[in-house]
């Protein structure tokens, strides 16, 4: 009698669980794309702890706080990792509705990657979309910032080089009457000493009297 | 208009001094940076991938013979002789022939404006890269969280960046949408960077060149040796340079072999009759333009080494890619073991598998992964550096620093572009003297910036770029080749090949040899007259379309073929034939002065044209 009974309880839990049942999802674990070398096995004991966590995420839904581990049911495994899951209910004979155990795994799902060392890709609930991290945006923009930085030094190297050139103006314009000054001078010196003309003035003693060389010559004109 | 027959000291320049570079280096280089541009960089490797590889080096030199090294001799001989830029040349040459230059001027000023939003754009994404991750690597979520945005998901991730969240273009052309304010803050970025750099003509472009001409070689080369050791790099190269001769049957590539060495070396813009005029009278012109033009072909092939080798790392990266997602699919679908299928056992597991189960394999809709068809994908123009090499540097360990690299460099290149645009447009002004001789170059030069960047807030609008592609086929291609067809005649038969010839030799010491004037007296403008003819036959034969990205377009991501409005068609005709107009138009207002003045002075000494 009592193998009877188990053999029935087996059947109807085989029932309930089955690829593509009622209120079933499937899972596709990709352990060894997340971990490479430091993968682990996919064994019984593997199974216990994902039955203890999605239990335990259902667990935080209002009214199916009596959730236990025995009533997550698991099958067909395959060597891919991939199973099929359904939780039931405490009387074993129906499957909770698909959308409570969506919401459940959705609002959990960190805490269940974290226990098996993957994330939201590695660890696929088919059907169950997963909510994609906000956008990590910087208060500021940071191509704002750079922008702000290659903007400064345009602005201040233009702002040089107009100052600069209303400066050499400003020098150019002067230059004129100061040569004319000396040039005079040079006259009264004709008169004043004798024997020395203008011209070698601007070669005195070899060096070369920069007064004489007009500001073209030296300075590119604007 | 110079009268001697013997050709004297140089003519006069308005009585100041005129500026001089400071060496031979900095005008050559100018002369470089200007006739290097992004075209080399994406205009040349995508010829020679269409047009048969190495196949495609034929016409090309072929062209670099006949065409580009002789016109460009002749802009530098001319300007380096008369002193003057583009609308002093021509008007010195034969006040009929005023009108050319105050075409290039047109043309240079409309170039200059939509090349400046291209520069904007570069600088966008140089201003995006320095974050990690960039920003073209991820799609932003949608509003409750549970995918991507619907339309980053159907393309891709950089063609969302590109088209959404730089552009922001609108599905229409003639829809214009608002002004981008972050291309609008770059734009005003970029004018003055120009501005800056032009602020006293060559005395400050002169040293900017140093760097801007300089830097993008060493970015290629950097590129280039990066590129190399990436893998796929040899299978891009290979697959590239092999020459397929049969190609060279069609005439068209003959036609863009012509078109591109046109355009590459920026020749009938009247900037390099501006860099010119800067030499001193006695200096090897002829020599200059061989160097300059070599120079350009040469950063052209080097350019396209680099970008096939990434192209190449590109293709082999989502040539695996393809193949993990097959294989994938595979194992989720026969739940096979992870891993258990690699890349190279991949074929034989799929014939089993299509033998023993076809139905379950040909649900999955498997895409056939073929390494050749990722390598004939190309790219030319901004697509190819905003779509296809921004997605190649993502996979580049080290990607933000390969983007600011790469985004640097185009920056550069465009830059020194710039400057000869502007001298273009800034020098005939000089000359011409239409401002008092009080207010200073830079305020010259700050008015003529502020006046691009006024009128070209229009492509930083969402349509844009719709705008830019119009001006970049309509503006350029026809104008340019009639003005250097006005180029050579003018100087060939209106000024005379004998006195040209004699200017030569007394700027060089040589009179130019058989070559160069049988080029110049037939080849040349007989090249030129097909090229424009084939041009025209080309833009006339069908309507012109363009391509709109539209997400409510059934084959999105496929871009959806338009044509252009009417009003929109009128501005494309306007652009193409304006500039021209100025050659008619100034003959005939010199014809009709002329006229005026014999009939006022009687016994007139009647003036030669």
């Amino acid at each position: 009698m009592l193998w009877l009974l188990f053999f029935l309880v087996n059947a109807i839990q085989a029932e309930l669980c089955q690829p593509d049942a009622e209120n079933a999802f499937k899972v596709r674990l990709s352990i060894r794309t997340a971990l490479g070398d430091k993968a682990y096995v996919w064994d019984t004991n593997e199974e216990y702890l994902f039955k203890a966590m999605v239990a335990f995420s259902m667990r935080k839904v209002p009214k199916r706080e009596k959730t236990e581990i025995s009533h997550v049911l698991l099958c067909n495994v395959t060597q891919r990792v991939s199973f099929w899951f359904v939780v039931t209910d405490p009387s074993k004979n129906h499957t909770l509705p698909a959308v409570e155990v969506q919401s459940a795994i959705r609002m959990n799902r960190n805490r269940i990657n974290n226990a098996f060392f993957l994330d939201d890709h590695t660890l696929e609930f088919l059907k169950i979309p997963s909510t994609l991290a906000p956008p990590t945006d910087p208060p500021v923009p940071i191509w704002i910032i750079v922008f702000g930085v290659v903007f400064c030094i345009v602005i201040v190297a233009t702002t040089l080089l107009v100052l600069s050139g209303i400066r050499q103006r400003r020098r150019k314009n002067k230059g004129p009457s100061e040569v004319d000054d000396t040039e005079d001078k040079c006259e009264n010196t004709i008169t004043i000493e004798n024997g020395i003309p203008c011209d070698p003035l601007d070669t005195k003693g070899g060096h070369i009297n920069d007064v004489f060389l007009t500001e073209d010559e030296r300075l590119t004109p604007l | 208009m110079a009268q001697a027959g013997e050709p004297g000291p140089p003519a006069e320049d308005g009585g100041d001094e005129r500026p001089k570079w400071d060496n031979k280096a900095q005008y050559l280089l100018s002369c470089i940076g200007f006739a290097v541009g992004l075209g080399n960089i994406w205009r040349f490797p995508y010829l020679c991938q269409t047009y048969g590889g190495g196949a495609f080096l034929i016409p090309y030199l072929i062209a670099l013979a006949f065409e580009g090294i002789p016109l460009f001799h002749i802009e530098l001989a001319i300007g380096q002789r008369l002193r003057r830029g583009s609308v002093g040349v021509w008007t010195a040459i034969s006040p009929y022939l005023g009108g050319v230059g105050f075409g290039c001027f047109t043309v240079s000023f409309l170039i200059g404006l939509y090349y400046n939003t291209v520069l904007v754009w570069v600088l966008w994404f140089f201003l995006n890269s320095f974050q990690h991750p960039l920003p073209w690597s991820t799609c932003p979520p949608d509003l409750n969280r549970t995918g991507f945005v619907q339309e980053c998901q159907a393309s891709s991730t950089v063609s969302y960046f590109w088209y959404r969240q730089t552009l922001n273009i609108t599905a229409d052309i003639g829809d214009s949408g608002v002004v981008q304010w972050q291309l609008l803050l770059c734009l005003v970025t970029c004018w003055m960077v120009v501005y800056l750099c032009v602020i006293r003509g060559i005395e400050s472009t002169g040293k900017a060149i140093y760097f801007t001409a300089c830097f993008p070689y060493l970015v290629l080369t950097i590129f280039l040796i990066r590129g190399l050791t990436l893998p796929g790099a040899t299978e891009g190269l290979t697959y590239l340079f092999t020459p397929k001769m049969q190609t060279l049957q069609n005439p068209r590539v003959w036609l863009d072999a012509a078109t591109q060495i046109f355009f590459s070396l920026s020749l009938a813009f009247g900037g390099h009759i501006a860099f010119a005029s800067y030499n001193p009278p006695r200096n090897n012109c002829e020599k200059d333009a061989v160097i300059i033009s070599l120079v350009n072909s040469l950063t052209s092939l080097y350019a396209s080494l680099t970008i096939f080798s990434i192209m190449g790392f590109k293709a082999t990266t989502d040539y695996r890619r393809c193949l993990d997602r097959n294989i994938l699919s595979l194992i989720d679908e026969f739940d096979f073991p992870e891993q258990s299928i690699s890349r190279d056992d991949y074929p034989t597991v799929l014939t089993h598998l299509n033998a023993t189960c076809p139905e379950r394999v040909a649900r999955l809709h498997l895409r056939a992964c073929q390494l050749e068809d990722f390598l004939d994908k190309s790219a030319s123009g901004p697509g190819l550096a905003f779509l296809v090499f921004t997605e190649a540097v993502l996979h580049m360990p080290g990607a933000s620093a390969w983007a600011v690299l790469f985004f640097g460099m185009l920056f550069t290149l465009g830059l020194s572009s710039m400057f000869g645009n502007m001298e273009s447009i800034i020098t005939p002004l000089l000359d011409m003297g239409i401002l008092p001789r009080r207010i200073p170059k830079e305020g010259l030069t700050g008015l003529v910036c502020l006046a691009c960047f006024l009128c070209s807030t229009c492509f930083v609008l969402q349509s844009g770029s719709y705008w830019l592609e119009i001006f970049d086929n309509f503006v350029a291609s026809l104008n340019l080749l009639i003005f250097a067809f006005c180029e050579v005649v003018g100087v060939i038969y209106v000024y005379g090949m004998k006195r040209f010839c004699d200017d030569i030799e007394w700027m060089t010491g040589r009179r130019p040899n058989l070559y160069w004037r049988v080029t110049w007296w037939v080849v040349s403008p007989l090249l030129l007259l097909s090229i424009f003819l084939s041009c025209v036959v080309l833009l006339a034969q069908r309507p012109p379309r363009y391509k709109a990205w539209n997400p409510q377009y059934v084959q999105f991501p496929l871009r959806e073929e338009k044509l252009y409005p009417g009003w929109v068609l009128a501005t494309c005709v306007l652009l193409a034939f304006l500039p021209i107009l100025w050659v008619p138009t100034i003959a005939l207002a010199q014809l009709l002065a002329r006229r005026r003045q014999r009939t006022d002075t009687q016994p007139a000494t009647s003036p030669k044209p």
